[in-house]
């Protein structure tokens, strides 16, 4: 994590344009188009100690990921014969918000904790591991809005950087409606002052949502839209995701190119013996 | 504090192998510390933060100033309060739950050092006496554990504190209100916590979780800008001679003002 | 019926590798007509089957494979094993006394909480639990030197082909050093400069597997740190 100098001007603390302005040239309080995500950082593989991790900025949010696992699970009753549990914990430094909150875990935590165990778990080849658990530990550290989102995003980048076997990485965006405009990746102002606020998530290759909250009020059709562009949200942070996991490999292809540059001139050393197969090829 | 719960044999065997020749496993001589990072003010929404790195070991601290009422016996100062959080991401033998024996340890040492030391002004934290006043939080998140948690805390929050701002209030009626302006804190002193672990008869500085792991105790020795100790702590399963003892305070005396420029900022 | 990458491209989880009939290998999986990659790695595709070598993956443990673990308990007539992997691992005591023994044998004879081993998994029990013996030549309890971290899919490369690699830092350092597939390597040296020699090179080794010529820069570098230390 390096200090940020923040070049970007600040969330004024009240609205930028009446509803009277026309939509086109409506902006949000901290300039962005309705449609525009905050800056997104993502790094793999921060942690020594952890299996898989992961750390993300996302507008002023910042993030740390932690995966341990597959391992023995406890407590062993807990275990589960035909699958691993997927284990999340999402977390808050107390400085992460203003004023002060207790480390204690709150409600909210503790639902947070839920709905991101649900966003990734579809993602998980659980079956590969019975009776294991796989531990996801997010800690906040600092939050500006749309934390569960940007933890989820993490998350599938440290499992991914754990070596878990995964369909699809999942990416997380959230939606919601402010001066009746639908807008995207809301900050901790726009979330505060909004009158609704749609969190998703959604694995890009499969096609599938696999979290999806709301509060506020919307008509169908603003929250036929709002998923939307809540989509499109998700693919612009995967794309973002599968670089930063592609970075710590040094290597960075684009699909179409005959790549003979970038390959090795050795064949690969392999061992005499056959190369290790695993049953199941998973 | 382990990486995981079992002492390996293997382990311990080895490191006094090294130790007997004069060297640790890392390559250091007993005294060595590993790199030593700080970095102030990193985050936006902490009045002050530090994030610290020694070796693997890699802390975050962030101060938050709020308002509340001040004790009954001191109704005309402010409060310090310290916390510590063993993330579970930092090691994966840590679990997610209520502070355990070891995490209060290194949040109460660290806030006796700052407290012996008066390093914060608690007058000026008073507000209205009796009512209200400043309460100084200052939080110790563990983000990577690779031994001497103690001692990198104890940098962090004194960088932590060097840079923090509190708020201004003014009071009106008899009421505080904010006035949106923000002064820095004054930090009066500097004390830094150095710990020393013993293991066999080798006292060494700075120690790794291996090291931890094998140790026969650790005695922490905070001192402050005069040199004066300000908190001894010993923790651990074996005893100290006074001979020992000694020697650690001399060990720790010595290194301290090292680790304060490196808290104060070079 | 087509490759959607070229041959050792990075692959990502999701990433869709083939589509239309192909035998599937490691870390991949088919959903209808589709291929695709479930871990980070270098795609890999030959005439009749399409899998991925994967660059970041915990051990699985096999058949067959020398490992090394770390006792972490005791039940009757059991010891269970850290070995790294999605489960612990167990031995019985037949699994580690060759001859005759009494029900009330000790077990801390052989092996004793805290100590750790080097052990073959000799089967995998119904909950895929790994079973270890330490029968056998250079199994057993480990009593000199010390447990370096490597990850478990670069082993082959520290191996080398037919153990170039190793054989390599064996002769030029004179350490003992065995690997086990956990990526658990025990290193043991006549002295603390040769066995830092040692992880200096597994550490270059990691970092750079990827990459070619690496037997011969790895020997180089061995080379140099003991030009240096004369």
């Amino acid at each position: 994590m390096s200090k940020k100098t923040t070049t970007k001007k600040t969330a004024t603390r009240k609205p930028a344009r009446s509803k009277k302005a026309k939509t086109d040239s409506w902006k949000r309080a901290d300039g962005r188009a309705f449609d525009e995500l905050r800056t997104i950082k993502i790094e793999s593989g921060v942690l020594p100690n952890a299996d898989g991790s992961a750390y993300i900025e996302m507008g002023r949010n910042k993030i740390l990921c932690g995966v341990f696992g597959p391992r023995e699970m406890h407590p062993k009753h807990q275990a589960r014969p035909n699958e691993a549990v997927l284990r999340c914990r999402y977390h808050m430094a107390p400085f992460s918000v203003d004023p002060r909150r207790s480390p204690a875990p709150s409600r909210r935590d503790q639902e947070i904790s839920m709905v991101m165990r649900s966003a990734l778990e579809p993602a998980v080849f659980l079956e590969r591991y019975p009776r294991a658990s796989i531990d996801v530990y997010v800690e906040v550290i600092e939050a500006d809005g749309g934390t569960r989102c940007a933890s989820i995003n993490a998350a599938a980048v440290a499992l991914v950087d754990a070596g878990i076997p995964m369909k699809d990485l999942v990416a997380a965006c959230a939606v919601g409606k402010v001066e009746d405009k639908l807008i995207v990746d809301l900050g901790d102002y726009e979330d505060k002052k909004g009158q609704s606020d749609m969190p998703i998530a959604y694995m890009p290759k499969l096609g599938k949502v696999t979290l999806l909250q709301m509060d506020g009020i919307m008509s169908t059709e603003e929250a036929e839209k709002a998923l939307d562009l809540a989509i499109e949200g998700c693919k612009k942070v995967y794309e973002i995701q599968r670089e930063a996991l592609k970075k710590k490999y040094g290597i960075d292809q684009p699909q179409d190119k005959p790549q003979k540059e970038l390959q090795p001139e050795e064949p690969k050393e392999e061992p005499e013996e056959e190369p290790r197969k695993e049953e199941g090829s998973q | 504090m382990s990486k995981s719960n079992i002492v390996s044999h293997l382990k311990q065997k080895k490191i006094s192998e090294v130790l007997s020749t004069g060297k640790r496993m890392d390559g250091r001589s007993f005294e060595d510390f590993r790199e030593l990072t700080i970095k102030r003010n990193v985050l936006y929404k902490s009045e002050g933060s530090a994030e610290v790195w020694l070796g693997k070991t890699h802390v975050m601290v962030g101060v938050k100033v709020g308002t509340g009422t001040p004790f009954e016996d001191t109704p005309n100062e402010g409060v310090l309060m310290t916390n510590a959080e063993f993330t579970p991401i930092a090691n994966a033998a840590w679990e997610p739950g209520p502070p355990n024996e070891n995490s209060i340890e290194l949040a109460r040492v660290v806030d006796r050092g700052l407290r012996s030391a008066e390093t914060l002004d608690t007058a000026e934290l008073n507000i209205i006496s009796g009512k209200l006043v400043n309460i100084v939080f200052v939080d110790l998140y563990i983000l990577n554990y690779d031994g001497n948690l103690i001692d990198a805390c104890s940098a962090g929050a004194i960088a932590a504190l060097m840079g923090a701002k509190k708020p201004v209030y003014e009071v009106v009626g008899n009421e505080g209100k904010p006035t949106g302006e923000k002064v820095p804190l004054t930090v009066k002193k500097k004390p830094v916590a150095i710990s020393v672990i013993k293991i066999g008869d080798k006292l060494i500085l700075d120690p790794t979780a291996d090291e931890e792991d094998v140790m026969d105790c650790r005695l922490t020795v905070t001192f402050d800008d005069d040199g004066h100790l300000c908190t001894m702590q010993k923790s651990g399963s074996e005893g100290l001679t006074l001979d020992e003892i000694k020697k650690c305070i001399n060990m720790a005396q010595e290194k301290a003002p090292e680790i304060r420029a490196k808290a104060i900022g070079d | 019926m087509s490759a959607n990458f070229q041959d050792r491209n990075l692959v990502l989880p999701g990433d869709v590798l083939y589509e239309g009939r192909i035998r599937t290998g490691e870390n991949t999986y088919r959903n209808q007509d589709q291929v695709y990659a479930t871990r980070l790695g270098l795609v890999n595709y030959s005439p009749d089957n399409v899998s991925v070598v994967a660059l970041s993956t915990g051990y699985t443990p096999l058949v067959g494979d020398v490992i090394i673990g770390e006792v972490i308990d005791m039940e009757l007539g059991e010891w269970r094993i850290d070995i790294g992997a999605q489960s612990e691992a167990v031995m019985g005591i037949p699994d580690a006394v060759d001859r005759p023994f009494r029900t009330d044998y000790v077990m801390t004879r052989v092996l004793d909480i805290g100590d750790t081993l080097i052990a073959k998994i000799v089967d995998l029990d119904r909950r895929r639990t790994p079973i270890l013996s330490i029968l056998g030549p250079g199994l057993g309890k480990i009593h000199d030197g010390f447990i370096v971290r490597f990850t478990p899919s670069k082993i082959p490369r520290l191996i080398g082909k037919k153990g170039s690699m190793i054989n390599m830092i064996i002769k030029e350092t004179g350490c003992r050093i065995v690997i086990g597939q956990n990526g658990r390597i025990l290193v043991s040296g006549p002295n603390r400069e040769r066995e830092e020699m040692v992880v200096k090179v597994m550490n270059k080794i990691e970092l750079e597997a990827h990459t070619s010529g690496l037997t011969n820069r790895a020997q180089e570098f061995l080379r140099q740190l003991k030009e240096r230390s004369r």
